[in-house]
């Protein structure tokens, strides 16, 4: 087998890429993460922050990704480095299944519990850690597991502006019309995907409250 | 001025108003006071302002006018952390938080009141003992327990941090007619054995004459009258003699069919 083969050729270069991948999405996931968590929280115990901050949220998501990278050339300090700018764009793309997951978590906790708690003199702070977070948190894990399946996907395009991964093959096979280069990029990446999105699937279901 | 505590009433809603955002009027001019020891129902129908005349004393809500006293103090001005965790809650939905076992929905305001883990724990014994469930209970989750259990465990959590005083919102509505009268009648001996001060919104005449020894009657934003039991039974206020006559005609009405 031809492709077989050229795996094993090109094995140390796709496992770099794959960890240089694996590096974009992990921390552009961890910042939305950092990001989105709180501002879902805040549009949830505030109405007026919610249309602003899912809104903002949804209109970064309706940008094309290579516009969101050419638009962020310019920005001092990430627009210096391919590897930030492509880490801020996909952190830009994650943040609306998480702010969105954390909403709507937060929201589906039932308001007997919440006027129960309240009327026995836990504050808002107990509230919010010992019963809406852990309550929405199967909630909030699936928002993250979708930001992270389109983060492995989207981070193969930040090849274009020379951030590495996965996508230099990919780049690299589409310009010598070679399928084998396309595959060695496109299959780790779906591995990637999958893995990601049955680990935090499971865990997922494992939280899930009764 | 001063007079001693023990004659002086617990709760005291003086001149209490409410009135929502949008200019609607809930709640206007209302006076009440609970003693010490004594079961206040506060009777009547949906959109009467019972709940919200409750919801006032743990501060739940805030009256627009007038003054809310608990134990001597003005709710309004009181840490309202404090006051709520001297008050023990009891709602219909009973709101049992889904991912705590039993004996932590029980020990939860001893918990967050910083008790050592040994003394919330033979707390909990003790609750799950006093409301009559078993000790085994403890590991169990809110969703494998019956309407009834859950009701009881709702009771035990209210009661964790020993307050004095009770609010229960109609915390038997829900139940089917058998467990509500177990429920009652257990609320009566465990009344008679701790003596806290109770107030106990319900729409059910019937529950209201079993456990109440004042009755509130509310209608449309104002209280009607307040009577014990027995006067109410005999009072010649048309709202009260409609309650009373309705609640008659319902057992006259199964009698006769029972006739047919």
């Amino acid at each position: 087998m031809n492709i077989i083969h050229f795996f094993w050729q090109h094995h140390e270069e796709i496992l770099e890429l794959t960890l240089e991948h694996l590096w974009l999405v992990g921390i552009s996931t961890l910042l939305a993460v950092a990001i989105g968590i709180p501002l879902g929280i805040i549009s949830a115990h505030r109405p007026i922050w919610n249309r602003p901050v899912l809104g903002s949220a949804n209109i970064i998501q309706t940008i094309p990704s290579l516009a969101l990278f050419g638009f962020l050339l310019p920005v001092p300090w990430i627009g210096a480095r391919a590897d930030r700018l492509a880490i801020l764009a996909l952190t830009l793309y994650a943040l609306l299944p998480v702010i969105r997951n954390t909403y709507t978590g937060i929201r589906g906790v039932d308001h007997s519990v919440l006027e129960a708690g309240r009327g026995m003199g836990l504050t808002e702070r107990q509230l919010l850690f010992q019963v809406e977070l852990p309550l929405a948190t199967s909630v909030i894990l699936s928002g993250v597991r979708v930001a992270v399946v389109v983060s492995v996907g989207l981070a193969t395009i930040a090849a274009a502006i020379g951030a590495g991964g996965l996508g230099e093959f990919i780049f690299r096979g589409l310009a010598m019309v070679n399928n084998d280069l396309i595959l060695a990029g496109a299959i780790p990446a779906a591995v990637l995907a999958l893995s990601a999105d049955f680990g935090l699937g499971w865990l997922e279901r494992r939280l899930r409250p009764r | 001025m001063e007079r001693s505590s023990e004659n002086r009433p617990v709760i005291q809603l003086r001149n209490v108003s409410y009135t929502l955002p949008n200019g609607q009027r809930l709640l206007e001019d209302l006076n009440l006071e609970v003693q010490r020891g004594e079961t206040l129902v506060l009777l009547g129908r949906s959109g009467s302002g019972k709940t919200t005349t409750l919801k006032f004393i743990n501060r739940l809500l805030t009256p627009s006018a007038g003054e809310v006293i608990v134990n001597g103090s003005n709710a309004i001005e009181s840490d309202i952390i404090r006051l709520r965790r001297s008050i023990g809650y009891v709602i219909q939905d009973v709101g049992l938080f889904p991912h705590f076992n039993v004996e932590r929905n029980i020990g939860i305001v001893p918990r967050i009141e910083g008790w050592a883990p040994d003394r919330t724990h033979a707390r909990v014994e003790e609750l799950l003992q006093l409301v009559g469930l078993d000790r085994q209970m403890a590991s169990r989750y809110p969703h494998q327990l019956s309407g009834g259990q859950r009701q009881r465990v709702g009771v035990a959590r209210a009661l964790a941090a020993d307050p004095e005083i009770l609010l229960m919102d109609e915390p038997f509505g829900a139940l089917d007619a058998i467990t509500r009268d177990q429920l009652q009648r257990e609320f009566l001996s465990l009344q008679q054995r701790l003596n806290k001060t109770v107030v106990f919104v319900t729409h059910d005449l019937r529950e209201a004459l079993r456990l109440g020894s004042q009755i509130a009657l509310m209608e449309a934003g104002r209280l009607v009258t307040i009577l014990p039991p027995v006067d109410f039974l005999r009072s010649r206020d048309p709202l009260a003699a409609t309650y009373v006559k309705a609640f008659g005609e319902s057992l006259d009405s199964v009698a006769n069919r029972d006739g047919l």
